[in-house]
C-alpha cells in the first residue's frame, strides 16, 4: 500500500523513529525551558549534561556492575547533583547581571565537561547493551519495533507528563510558578526563593540526564553526543516558546515527527527542517507557537 | 558594557603606532603562519567586538560569516581563477549579504531570543555547507591556490603572504576604529545603554543595528577569506558553532568593548591552542572552557579592560 | 716506481675518504618521520596508536638491521579526521620541524589535503590508513605512495564474492564524505560486473551514531544485501543496530572495509559468515605470526593491515633513503618504486608510477564461534588475490602521471 508513492511500510516505520528522537527532543527542551522559565538562563551546558547522564550510567554498569534501572534514578540524582554545585557556586552570581553571562558561564562549562570526558574516553564512543528485560523486538506489521525504543517512547512521555502535572497542577509548581513571575513577593510570603532557583536548576539538570541514560543503548555513550542535539533542543524551544511548558513538550514531539516524516521525502533535509521551521514560527509568531510575550 | 577610560585612549596612538612597527617586523622572528592566524582570528574578533562590545548585540553565530566568505572566496580562487584580492572582496561581500539577511530576520528581537536566533541561522548554514556538493561537505574546499596579488606578487612565499594579511588586519581594523570614534558610533553606543531612550530621541535604532550587524558580517566575513587564503584550506570547522564560541571567548577574554582586546584575546586564544595541541590533547578544550568561565565570573573587563582599570587607579593616584 | 704496497694503500685511503665523504646527504640532518593519524575518534583501533607504534618498531629494527649512518626521528599528531587540522599540521611540521615525510593518514579528506601541501613544498607522502582510489587517481600526484589497500581492492574482493555466492540485489549505506562515496562507486562496479543489480543507497553523515532511519530505508528497499560503506565504528554501530530491528538474519550485510579490530569489537557471534577483504592477516604464517606477537605484547590488540602495512612501508622508505644516499624526495621515490618489496606483508610487492603499491589481498571469512580455538582466531583465509588482479589496472587509470 502507498501513500503519496511512498510505501505505508517504510513511511510508518520513519515516523515511529521520529517518535523516538522527538522523545529526546521533548524531554531535553523541557529540561531547558523550567531553567529558562524560573532562572533566565540559556542552559548551554544541557547537552553536556545528557552526555554525563549517559557516561555516568555506563561508567555505573561497567565498572561498579550497577544496572540500567538503578542508574535510571542513581544518574539523574548524581548529575542534579553536580547542577545543584554550579548553581550555587556559579550561577547564583550573575542573577544580577545581564543575562547573557549566564549563557556566556554555562557555555564555558559545556566545554570543559566535553573536554574531561573527551581526554578520558577518546570520542569512538563506548557500547551500552539494551538491558534484558527491554530487548528483542515487537513485529507491528509494518515494521519490527525494538522494544527498547517503544519503552524510550513510554518512559520520555510518562517523565514529561509528570513534570508537567507538578508544574501547572501541584502546589510546589505554583510557587514555582509565581517565583517566575514576581521573585520578590513570593519570597515576602515566605517561600524560599533561593532554595526554588537552586532545585530548579537541579531539577532541570536531572531531566537532561535521564534523557542521557535512556540514551545510552541506542546512540552510544561518547563526548559529544550532547553538543550536537543541543543545538537542535534550543531551535525547539525556541520555536516552543522559551518558558512555556506544554509548549516545548508538543513542539518536541511534533518536531520529531516532522523531521521523520522529512527523511522519507527529502532525507537531506532532514537536518535543517528544524531550522526552517524556527525562522518562519520567529517571522509569524515572535513568541513562539505556546509563548506568551 | 564597559566604557573605555580617557587616560588610556589619549595614549591610544601610541600604542597602535608601535604595534603596527612590531607587526611589520614580526615576521623575521615569529613563524609567519602563526602571525597569520592570529591576525585573521584577531580581525575576526575586533569586528564581533563592534557588534558585541558597542552595539551590545551577541551574535551566537558569527561563524556563519566566517566559514561562508572562505568557501565563496576559496571557490572563486580556485575554481574560476580570480586573482586573491577579489576572491577576498568577493568574500567580504558575501559575508555583508548574509548579514544582511541575518541581521533582518534576527534584529525583531533582543538579548537572549537575539543571540538563539542567530545560532539556530548559522547552524542552517552550516548544514548547508555539508549539502551543497561544491564545499566539498568533509572532505572540505581543498587545493585553494594562494595566487599572486593583482596578478604580479606571488603570495606563495610565507613573507609577501603575511604583508597582504597584516595590511588587511590594518584596513579593517582602521574601519572599525573609525566606525566606534563616529557619530554613528555614538548613536550604537546610545541604543546599547539605553535602547527606549535611543527611540524616544527620533532614532531609527532598528536601521543602526542593522547597519552594525553587517559591518561587524562583512568584516568577519574578510577575516575568513584571507584566512583561506593562508590555510588554502576552507572546511567546515569555519561554519561550526564552536567557533561561534572561540570568537566570543576571544573576546571576553580580551576586554569587550575595548579597543585592542579582541586582538589581544585573539592571540592568547591561537597561542595556547597551538601550544597545547599537541601535548594534551583534548586539555584545550577544557582551558578554553575553563577560561570562559573565570572571565565570566571575576574577569568580565577582560585582559585589556583590567589594564586600563589599572592604569586608570594609578592615573588617579 | 711506487710501490705496490703503497699504491693499494693510498688507493684504499682514497676510496675511504671518498666513501666517507659521500656520506647520506640528510636534510637537518636526520630524516624526520611524522606519523598523523586518528588517536581518538572513529578510526583510532584500526590505525591510531598502533600504527604509532609500528612505525617506531620499523624505525628500531631498521637501526639495529641496517646499522644506517644518519639519525632517524618520529613525531606523531592526531588530526581528528579534519582535513584542516592535518593540513595545518602537515604544513606547520614541514615549514618548522624538518619533517622529511608525513604519514599514515587515516581519513581520506585528510589524505588528500596533505597530499597536497606535500607536492607544494616536496616532500614524500606514505599512507596506509586512507582507502579511496582518487588517491591514485584523480588527485595523484609524484610524491605520494598509497600502500597498504584500497577500496578498489577491498570492493573487488568482498562485492564480487557475495555477489557470485547469490546476493544479487544490493542497497548500500554510506559514510558522507569522498571514502564512503568512492567506495560505494567501486563496489557498485564490481556488483554490476557480476550480474548484480543496485537498488539504491542512503548517505550517512560521517562519524554516525544511530542508523535507525538510514537502515530502515535499506529494509524497505528489500534488496538482499545491504552493503556498509563506511568502516570503524560506523560498520559496527550499523551492524549491531541492524540486528536490533531484525533487518539482519532475513537481509545480509556486506561490510565493504573491515578490520580485525570491527570483529573483535563485535564478537563472531554476530559476525560469523561475513566476507572481508584484507592485505594482511596476523595468523596468515610463521612470519607474520611473528612480528604480529611482537607488535601484541606491546599494543594488546592483534595488527589490522593498516599497522602491519605502516611498519613494513617505513621500513621500506628508510631502506630506500639509505640506498640513495640521500632524503631528497625525488631520489627516495625513484628508489621507493624501483625496489621491491619482501618482508611478512609482502611478496614482491611493487610501486607503481601512479604510486599505488600492489601486493596479494586475501579473501577472508569470519570463523563459526565453535571453530575459533584461540584469541584472534578469526579469519579462514579463502582465497589469494593476486596482486595484478587485486588492484586497479593502470590501464584503467585515470592518473595525469601515467602516459597513456
Amino acid at each position: 500500500m502507498e501513500i503519496f508513492g511512498i510505501p505505508t511500510a517504510l513511511l510508518g516505520s520513519q515516523l515511529l523513529v521520529g517518535l523516538i528522537n522527538g522523545s529526546f527532543y521533548a524531554i531535553l527542551s523541557l529540561g531547558l525551558a523550567i531553567i529558562f522559565g524560573l532562572l533566565n538562563i540559556i542552559n548551554f551546558c544541557h547537552g553536556a549534561q545528557y552526555m554525563m547522564g549517559a557516561f555516568v550510567a555506563w561508567i555505573a554498569l561497567t565498572r561498579f556492575g550497577v544496572n540500567y534501572w538503578v542508574s535510571l534514578i542513581a544518574a539523574p540524582l548524581i548529575v542534579g547533583v553536580v547542577g545543584v554545585v554550579i548553581e550555587r557556586l556559579m550561577l547564583r552570581r550573575l542573577y544580577k547581571l545581564d543575562h547573557l553571562y549566564g549563557l556566556l558561564l554555562t557555555f564555558g562549562l559545556a566545554l570543559i565537561f566535553e573536554g574531561i570526558f573527551r581526554d578520558q574516553f577518546g570520542i569512538s564512543g563506548e557500547s551500552y547493551e539494551v538491558p534484558e528485560l527491554l530487548s528483542g523486538g515487537v513485529n507491528l506489521g509494518f515494521m519490527f519495533l525494538p522494544i527498547y525504543r517503544g519503552w524510550v517512547i513510554v518512559a520520555s512521555l510518562t517523565v514529561c507528563f509528570g513534570t508537567w502535572y507538578m508544574i501547572e497542577r501541584t502546589k510546589l509548581g505554583a510557587y514555582l510558578r509565581a517565583g517566575t513571575e514576581n521573585s520578590q513577593m513570593v519570597q515576602a510570603l515566605g517561600i524560599n526563593v533561593p532554595l526554588l532557583i537552586t532545585f530548579t536548576y537541579g531539577y532541570g539538570v536531572a531531566l537532561a540526564a535521564f534523557a542521557g541514560v535512556l540514551a545510552a543503548p541506542i546512540f552510544q555513550v561518547n563526548p559529544l553526543m550532547g553538543s550536537n542535539l543541543i543545538i537542535v533542543v534550543f531551535a525547539v524551544v525556541v520555536i516552543g516558546g522559551m518558558g512555556s511548558i506544554m509548549g516545548s513538550i508538543v513542539t518536541g514531539l511534533g518536531l520529531g515527527l516532522i523531521e521523520g516524516l522529512t527523511k522519507v521525502f527529502y532525507p537531506e533535509a532532514s537536518s535543517v527542517v528544524v531550522f526552517v521551521i524556527m525562522v518562519i514560527v520567529l517571522l509569524v509568531r515572535p513568541a513562539g507557537l505556546f509563548g506568551k510575550s | 558594557m564597559n566604557a573605555p577610560v580617557s587616560f588610556a585612549e589619549s595614549k591610544m596612538p601610541l600604542f597602535l603606532g608601535v604595534l603596527f612597527v612590531l607587526g611589520l617586523i614580526a615576521p623575521f622572528a615569529i613563524y609567519p603562519t602563526f602571525l597569520m592566524k592570529i591576525l585573521c582570528y584577531g580581525l575576526f574578533a575586533c569586528a564581533f567586538n563592534l557588534l558585541l562590545g558597542f552595539a551590545g548585540l551577541l551574535s551566537f553565530g558569527h561563524a556563519a560569516f566566517l566559514g561562508t566568505a572562505g568557501y565563496v572566496c576559496g571557490l572563486m580562487v580556485r575554481d574560476l581563477g580570480v586573482t586573491p584580492e577579489l576572491g577576498i572582496l568577493a568574500g567580504t561581500v558575501s559575508a555583508g549579504l548574509l548579514g544582511w539577511l541575518f541581521g533582518w530576520l534576527a534584529i525583531k528581537r533582543t538579548g537572549i531570543y537575539f543571540a538563539m536566533i542567530t545560532l539556530a541561522l548559522a547552524q542552517m548554514v552550516f548544514f548547508l555547507a555539508i549539502q551543497i556538493r561544491a564545499t566539498g561537505g568533509e572532505d572540505g574546499l581543498q587545493g585553494v591556490p594562494r595566487g599572486n596579488l593583482f596578478g604580479v606578487v606571488d603570495l606563495s612565499d610565507n613573507i609577501a603572504m603575511y604583508y597582504l594579511v597584516f595590511a588587511i588586519f590594518c584596513l579593517g581594523f582602521f574601519i572599525i576604529y573609525r566606525t566606534i570614534h563616529s557619530p554613528f558610533g555614538q548613536i550604537l553606543k546610545a541604543i546599547r545603554e539605553n535602547e527606549p531612550r535611543a527611540i524616544s530621541l527620533g532614532y531609527d535604532v532598528a536601521k543602526f543595528k542593522l547597519i552594525a550587524f553587517v559591518i561587524s558580517a562583512a568584516l568577519a566575513g574578510t577575516a575568513g577569506a584571507t584566512k583561506t587564503l593562508v590555510f588554502q584550506l576552507a572546511s567546515l570547522s569555519d561554519v561550526h558553532w564552536h567557533a561561534s564560541g572561540e570568537v566570543v571567548l576571544m573576546t571576553l577574554l580580551g576586554g569587550l568593548g575595548t579597543i585592542l582586546g579582541p586582538l589581544v584575546g585573539a592571540a592568547t586564544i591561537v597561542a595556547l591552542q597551538t601550544q597545547l595541541a599537541d601535548s594534551v590533547g583534548s586539555w584545550v578544550t577544557v582551558i578554553m572552557g575553563a577560561i570562559f568561565v573565570l572571565c565570566v565570573l571575576s574577569f568580565r573587563r577582560g585582559i585589556v579592560g583590567e589594564l586600563q582599570a589599572l592604569i586608570k587607579r594609578s592615573g588617579v593616584n | 716506481m711506487l710501490s705496490r704496497k703503497f699504491t693499494t694503500t693510498a688507493c684504499a685511503a682514497a676510496l675511504a675518504a671518498l666513501s666517507c665523504g659521500a656520506q647520506a646527504q640528510i636534510s637537518g640532518g636526520s630524516v624526520k618521520i611524522g606519523v598523523l593519524t586518528d588517536l581518538s575518534g572513529t578510526y583510532s583501533d584500526l590505525a591510531g596508536s598502533g600504527a604509532v607504534l609500528a612505525t617506531k618498531m620499523a624505525i628500531d629494527d631498521f637501526i639495529a638491521n641496517e646499522k644506517p649512518n644518519f639519525k632517524i626521528e618520529m613525531v606523531s599528531a592526531d588530526h581528528q579526521n579534519k582535513a584542516d587540522i592535518a593540513s595545518n599540521k602537515a604544513r606547520e611540521w614541514i615549514e618548522r620541524e624538518g619533517v622529511d615525510t608525513v604519514t599514515e593518514l587515516v581519513t581520506t579528506s585528510t589524505a588528500l589535503a596533505v597530499m597536497k601541501v606535500a607536492k607544494e613544498k616536496d616532500r614524500i607522502v606514505i599512507m596506509n590508513g586512507p582507502a579511496s582510489t582518487p588517491i591514485t587517481n584523480e588527485q595523484c600526484n609524484d610524491v605520494s605512495v598509497h600502500y597498504t589497500y584500497d577500496t578498489y581492492a577491498v570492493a573487488n574482493g568482498t562485492a564480487k564474492a557475495v555477489t557470485t555466492g547469490g546476493g544479487k540485489t544490493w542497497f548500500f549505506l554510506t559514510a558522507d564524505y569522498a571514502f564512503g562515496q568512492a567506495l560505494e562507486k567501486d563496489a557498485t562496479a564490481v556488483v554490476v560486473a557480476n550480474g548484480g543489480k543496485v537498488l539504491g543507497s542512503v548517505r550517512h553523515p560521517f562519524p554516525g551514531s544511530d542508523f535507525s532511519s538510514f537502515l530502515l530505508k535499506a529494509q524497505a528497499s528489500g534488496a538482499q544485501v545491504i552493503g556498509l560503506a563506511n568502516a570503524g565504528a560506523d560498520t559496527t554501530n550499523a551492524i549491531k543496530q541492524a540486528a536490533e530491528f531484525g533487518i539482519t538474519p532475513k537481509q545480509s550485510l556486506a561490510g565493504l572495509l573491515m578490520f580485525i579490530t570491527d570483529i573483535h569489537a563485535l564478537g563472531l557471534k554476530s559476525t560469523q559468515g561475513m566476507y572481508l577483504t584484507e592485505g594482511f592477516y596476523w595468523d596468515r604464517n610463521d612470519e607474520t605470526r611473528a612480528w604480529s606477537k611482537r607488535f601484541f605484547e606491546k599494543q594488546k590488540k592483534m595488527p589490522t593491515m593498516v599497522q602491519a602495512g605502516q611498519y613494513s612501508s617505513i621500513y621500506h622508505y628508510l631502506k630506500a633513503v639509505k640506498a640513495a644516499g640521500t632524503d631528497d624526495t625525488t631520489k627516495v621515490m625513484a628508489m621507493m618504486k624501483k625496489t621491491p618489496i619482501n618482508d611478512f606483508f609482502a611478496k614482491n610487492g611493487q610501486i607503481r608510477e601512479d604510486g599505488r603499491m600492489v601486493h596479494d589481498m586475501y579473501l577472508m571469512q569470519v570463523k563459526k564461534p565453535a571453530d575459533s580455538k584461540y584469541p584472534w582466531d578469526y579469519y579462514t583465509i579463502k582465497a589469494t588475490i593476486p596482486a595484478a588482479e587485486a588492484f586497479q589496472p593502470l590501464s584503467q587509470s585515470r592518473c595525469p602521471l601515467i602516459k597513456k
